[in-house]
């Protein structure tokens, strides 16, 4: 007990001296690596690997919105990707209306740019968040767990009977949005869109997890009983942490849609909530960059093995299993041991 | 009438195959504290193992036994390599490894058999119906599941209830540590209970091959309701694994045969088919959502 006393205190402590110095280093030496990045692509001639670095980057977001709320709250959502699913249809339903002409609900017309529908998607991803989070956030445990199951698993139905947008087949987004007057059909043009919302999604998140917020998030997840006591309304906390979790989410899955010009129920599917827990288990819980190097794992993996073997999930399942038997802390772990750190 | 009394049928043979896999599923976690998600792949398995053992021999008899050895032994591989170490991990890193079971089973079977799915013939002194009441003729073999089922919950209630292996399990979902305490060799415990409860799992996926494809995913789309009639229940109580079933069972098929031609009445027939099945699969997870925000700890609670 004790010693989550130490850690505790020693998390809360103001940082001091150069401690900005090197996170920001470290944002400007990515920056400037994820710039030159296309150039690189092409020049060793594999521009493909452009479109991957995209979803890596997309997957990271979204790992990292669960990561919130799993990681450093200690609340296993089970149905993350229901918000993921809502930030994909919000970006596919208001191109469809902005295709065929005919406003939303009568009155909210149809849009492709980029500018409307990314806050649309966060926004509305949010909404459904705070909604269910309220409901799901009465019980805790294993019936948390499942309750946020069930949930996305309504949605996942939802979507599936509705004809209108394509039901079981989904729904196609025949080109993506437009940013202002910039099209956005080239690949190289939408890794810098994805990019950039990813670095400043990273920023903010850091932020919001140092914050004063972000403490008392931590401190519900090592004693929420004791978080009670000294006079924190716990459910708060985790509620906002809950739809904040789920707006991140939204911003991924909107730009999701937009990458692969497709949305279907399967952006919603209960297996995706599973690929975004494997990533933050495989890049470590609760750390800042642990859902980027689980996204690049899960992601690089997948695309390596498939294109030796179309199983490659036989393979998969066992690297998982021995990942968490027998390593704890993920792939951050390794990098941060050098430092001595007892994160 | 006729109509609604067959439904009503259905969703209870419905609910009695659930029930043999949540009785499963509960035990394992009332007296272990592990959620297992590959539970659906034993289910998997044993209809694989039915049914191919009923393709090549063309005895529904032989396939009994078959599906029944085959998930019992993939459950004690499963716990030995596993599951046991499982044990004192939190809730996530069993949801992870057994997720990552999963991931394995379905695409080595995959691999095995392919994806086209394998039909079953319901065997032949099962396939004539059964007037229950003069002038409603039931198929027997929806009949035999029934019976099945409930002779299964009937020896589980003696099982857990009247006998020493019961009383332990019982004294082990409520007060696990006293149990170990006093000197019961309580891994061998373990072994039994979830080579149990795979038994139980493997008896709905032989029974549910003639009834359905047998095929690699079918595991997890009965996993899922399993989940939702354990939570219900109230985790680690058989006896709310009984009630939930049947409620999730019957609400399921009456709202799945009923729903579409309600909507039908005001819309026109495709989009009320898609809206119909659309919200008849929603029904039950609306149904859990209530439970647990009235009962979080599910109607019967193994531990209140």
């Amino acid at each position: 007990m004790l010693k989550v006393d130490e850690t505790y205190i020693a998390q809360a402590k103001p940082e001091t001296g150069r401690s900005w110095l090197w996170p920001v280093l470290g944002t400007l030496v990515f920056v400037a690596f994820a710039a030159v990045f296309p150039m690189i692509a092409k020049a060793i001639g594999d521009p493909s690997l452009i479109g991957l670095a995209t979803r890596i980057a997309i997957y990271a977001i979204a790992a990292a919105s669960l990561n919130l709320i799993l990681g450093y709250g200690g609340l296993v959502s089970f149905g993350h990707a229901a918000y993921f699913g809502v930030g994909g249809y919000v970006v596919g339903i208001l191109y469809s209306h902005y295709v065929s002409g005919d406003p939303f609900w009568g009155f909210i017309p149809g849009t492709n740019q980029l500018l409307i529908t990314i806050p649309a998607a966060i926004l509305v991803s949010g909404l459904f968040a705070l909604v269910i989070g309220a409901l799901s956030l009465r019980t805790s445990g294993v019936p948390f767990i499942m309750i946020t199951l069930a949930f996305a698993q309504m949605l996942y139905f939802l979507f599936v009977s509705l004809k209108a947008y394509g039901g079981d087949d989904g729904l196609i987004v025949r080109r993506r949005n437009f940013l202002g007057d910039i099209n956005l059909a080239d690949d190289t043009t939408f890794y810098y869109v994805t990019i950039g919302l990813a670095v400043l999604y990273f920023i903010l998140f850091a932020r919001i997890v140092r914050s004063q917020f972000g403490m008392v998030l931590g401190g519900i997840r090592q004693n929420e009983r004791r978080m009670a006591s000294i006079g924190v309304s716990t459910y708060q906390y985790k509620l906002v942490a809950f739809v904040i979790a789920g707006m991140g989410a939204g911003l991924a899955g909107a730009l999701m849609a937009n990458y692969s010009k497709f949305v279907s129920p399967d952006m919603l599917h209960w297996t995706k909530s599973g690929d975004l827990m494997i990533m933050i288990i495989i890049g470590g819980t609760g750390t800042l960059l642990g859902p980027v190097l689980g996204a690049a794992a899960l992601i690089g993996l997948e695309t390596y093995l498939t294109s030796w073997t179309e199983h490659w999930k036989f393979f998969l399942g066992p690297i998982l299993i021995l990942i968490v038997l027998f390593s704890s802390g993920g792939l951050t772990s390794i990098f941060s041991r050098g430092r001595g750190k007892n994160d | 009438m006729t109509l609604v009394l067959e439904q009503i049928l259905n969703g209870f043979q419905f609910g009695i195959m659930l029930f043999l896999l949540a009785a499963g599923l509960t035990l394992i976690f009332g007296i272990m504290n592990v959620i297992n998600l590959a539970h659906g792949c034993l289910y998997m398995i044993g209809a694989y193992a039915a049914a191919l053992v009923a393709a090549r021999t063309g005895s529904f008899l032989l396939a009994v036994p078959a599906g029944l050895v085959a998930a019992a032994l993939a459950g004690l591989i499963i716990e030995f390599l596993v599951i046991r170490r499982l044990y004192d991990r939190d809730h996530l890193e069993q949801v992870l490894a057994t997720f990552g079971l999963i991931l394995f089973i379905n695409e080595g079977v995959t691999m095995l058999f392919g994806r086209t799915p394998l039909f079953v013939a319901i065997p032949q002194w099962l396939q004539g119906s059964v007037e229950i009441i003069p002038g409603v003729p039931y198929p027997a073999y929806r009949l035999a599941i029934m019976v099945t089922g409930l002779l299964v919950a009937g020896g589980l209630y003696l099982l857990v209830n009247k006998t020493r292996i019961g009383m332990l399990v019982r004294a082990g979902s409520t007060h696990r540590e006293m149990v170990r305490a006093l000197g019961v060799d309580i891994r061998l415990l373990y072994t039994i209970v979830f080579a149990l409860g795979a038994l139980l799992a493997g008896l709905a996926g032989l029974m549910a091959g003639p009834l359905l494809a047998v095929q690699v995913g079918m595991g997890e789309q009965i996993l899922i309701l399993t989940f939702v009639v354990v939570v219900i229940g109230g985790l680690g109580s058989i006896r709310g694994a009984f009630y939930g079933a049947l409620i999730v069972g019957l609400t399921d098929t009456m709202l799945r045969a009923f729903l579409p031609g309600f909507f039908k009445t005001f819309m026109n027939a495709s989009e009320a088919d898609a809206l119909g099945a659309g919200l008849s699969s929603m029904g039950i997870y609306l149904v859990m959502a209530l439970v647990l925000l009235v009962r979080p700890q599910g109607l019967f609670n193994a531990q209140g």
